[in-house]
């Protein structure tokens, strides 16, 4: 178990490396650089040589990247273009709060009522309940973020007037009294990967039902209850985790979706934002933030996996 | 053509798979003959009848330009399917190229190429589709690219594993000792035999990549305006959902028919290659 964990550590700072050398290459071949983004278009050539001087702009590539991830490690991520005089580092910090809030929550509505749904179709395979419960799912995976948040702010926010369209909340002031904000975000974050999960868990059940050691269990004379529980649910939860660790990299762009309709502030819109004001270095630190997230929110589903299904460990 | 019968066949049999063949077919014919079918350009400004609700004059009603809901939301289709297919061909035939050469070559270049897929899906799909808009700009050409190249380590990975298996099968290791050249058999020998996966791959996809163009277009980083496309209709439309809420809801039942239809389709497809009947 120690190796596992520690080959799936270095693989993350390997990807992460790779990744920031990735971001770094593609932002950096970006048209208009950051000497020309501060001056604007009107401006003599002498101006703007001189400020990509000052700036370190006429240095390598390379010596540029080790520069700035340098920085970064320090936590220094430099200020914003677009909004000047902040900080990158305090945006990252309150808008990723606030993100990470949201997703938590979306997670802590998703997981167990996808699971439940998932698994309740699956055991009742080709009944009117499975029926609906299934075709809910395939809805789920197929309307766009933006499609079901746009129908829910209609129905609950135009017609019905009792939840607000839009959300910017403040996590230092009082919470309880801006949950109202967040019913629809977190339905809307939820609802594509609410059917995933509810897809896999229904097919999972299904296949542990047909297996030979249900049908031992059940001869065997056990009680109905201790079969479904302590059997098939039981081994068809593991495939479910994969799932819920893949859809975590789904979530994060259902986010930036998410956000956009609800004008949260997250992460998500901040990224969107840095990149249409082509705020270079707002959008380096963002984009690898993000990465960051996600591959130790990967990190945390595998070790989970791990520790769940001995095979892994074997295997190794 | 076997296969495209049997799937028919397959459809027919289930009456939500008639409903989504019906709803899908219909949008296929709407998006090719929508220049005959549209009342009005979905251009053409008429300011006088500018957020007209829904009439007998303007169907869905009219935005803020009083241009016609219904025109454009036909006209969109065009975009959707234009997009899609190309998307999901680029995916398609460049996952197959490096799938094939992986499993057919394996060693080192399989090492490669698979370590190449790895990191190309360690990025969140929508995320690296950003990255590399912010690259181009935002475009028709830019959306197919990037989705076309999101979809390709999928599509390797799964050619990859089918081409494995036909390795050391008996018909390629007789082409290998009659002497025939490395692309000669992957083309000739193991691509036939990853159509049927490949095929169900194809029609997930499509799905999904009506998805991720609709989303694209939705944040502004897909077609530009004028150009009717589902997504942005429906961003513009956000900002007066309470006077205009027919600039919302038809657009987004437009995309919701879709994408349900072809996910149904999928599924059914799925089943079939899988032999679950």
């Amino acid at each position: 178990m120690v190796h596992y964990l520690i080959r799936r550590l270095l693989f993350m700072i390997v990807a992460l490396f790779i990744a920031s050398v990735i971001i770094f290459a593609i932002t950096s071949v970006l048209p208009g650089d950051v000497a020309q983004m501060i001056l604007g278009q009107n401006v003599t050539p002498q101006a703007l040589h001189a400020l990509r001087q000052k700036l370190g702009l006429d240095k390598p590539v390379y010596v540029r990247y080790l520069e700035w991830i340098g920085s970064a490690l320090h936590g220094n991520l430099g200020t914003s273009l677009s909004i000047p005089g902040v900080r990158i580092s305090w945006l990252l910090v309150t808008r990723g709060e606030n993100t990470l809030f949201l997703a938590f929550f979306a997670g802590l509505f998703l997981i167990p009522t996808s699971l439940g749904f998932g698994i309740v179709a699956g055991l009742k395979e080709g009944s009117w309940v499975d029926n609906l419960i299934s075709s809910v799912g395939l809805i789920a995976i197929s309307l766009p973020e933006f499609v079901s948040g746009l129908l829910l702010i209609t129905l609950f926010s135009v017609w019905l007037r009792v939840l607000p369209a839009t959300s910017s909340i403040d996590l230092h002031h009082n919470l309880f009294s801006q949950f109202p904000k967040l019913v629809l975000p977190i339905l809307t974050v939820s609802f594509v990967i609410f059917g995933y999960i509810l897809r896999m868990a229904r097919v999972s059940v299904i296949e542990v039902s047909r297996a030979d050691y249900i049908r031992t269990a059940i001869l065997k004379g056990l009680p109905r209850r201790r079969v479904i529980i302590s059997h098939i649910v039981h081994n068809a939860l593991l495939p479910s985790i994969t799932v819920i660790a893949m859809n975590m990299g789904w979530m994060m762009g259902g986010l930036v979706v998410t956000e956009t309709v609800f004008a949260f502030p997250g992460l998500g819109r901040l990224l969107l934002f840095a990149l249409k004001q082509r705020d270079i270095p707002l959008l380096q630190a963002t984009i690898l933030t993000v990465g960051a997230i996600y591959l130790f929110l990967n990190l945390l589903a595998d070790i989970t996996y791990g520790f769940l299904n001995p095979q892994v460990r074997y295997n190794e | 053509m076997k296969a495209v019968y049997m799937i028919i066949r397959r459809i027919s049999k289930s009456k939500i798979g008639m409903i989504a063949f019906v709803i899908f077919i219909s949008w296929l014919i709407v998006a090719i003959f929508q220049p005959f079918l549209r009342p009005y350009s979905p251009t053409a400004y008429h300011i006088a009848d500018r957020f007209s609700s829904p009439s007998l004059q303007y169907p869905f009603g009219t935005d803020r330009y009083g241009r016609d809901v219904f025109s454009r939301v036909l006209a969109g289709s065009t975009t959707v399917f234009l997009i899609a297919s190309a998307a999901t061909s680029i995916g398609l035939i460049l996952g197959t190229a490096i799938g094939v050469s992986a499993g057919y070559f394996g060693g080192s270049i399989d090492e490669l190429l698979m370590r190449f897929v790895d990191i190309l899906m360690s990025f969140p799909d929508l995320l690296f589709a950003m990255l590399i808009i912010s690259m181009f700009g935002p475009s028709l050409f830019g959306v197919v690219f990037v989705i076309g190249l999101v979809f390709t380590p999928r599509v390797a990975r799964l050619v990859r594993s089918a081409a494995l298996d036909l390795r050391h099968k008996g018909f390629v290791e007789a082409a290998q000792v009659r002497g025939e050249s490395s692309f000669y058999i992957m083309a000739g020998e193991i691509f036939p035999n990853v159509l049927g996966p490949l095929g169900v791959e194809g029609a997930v996809r499509f799905g999904y990549a009506i998805f991720m163009s609709a989303s694209l277009g939705f944040l502004g980083l897909g077609v530009q305006p004028p150009t009717p496309d589902w997504g942005l209709m429906m961003s513009e439309a956000k900002k007066y959902l309470t006077v205009a809420p027919w600039m919302v809801i038809f657009p987004a039942l437009a995309i919701a028919s879709i994408i349900v239809s072809v996910n149904i389709l999928g599924d059914i497809i799925r089943q079939l290659e899988n032999g679950d009947l």
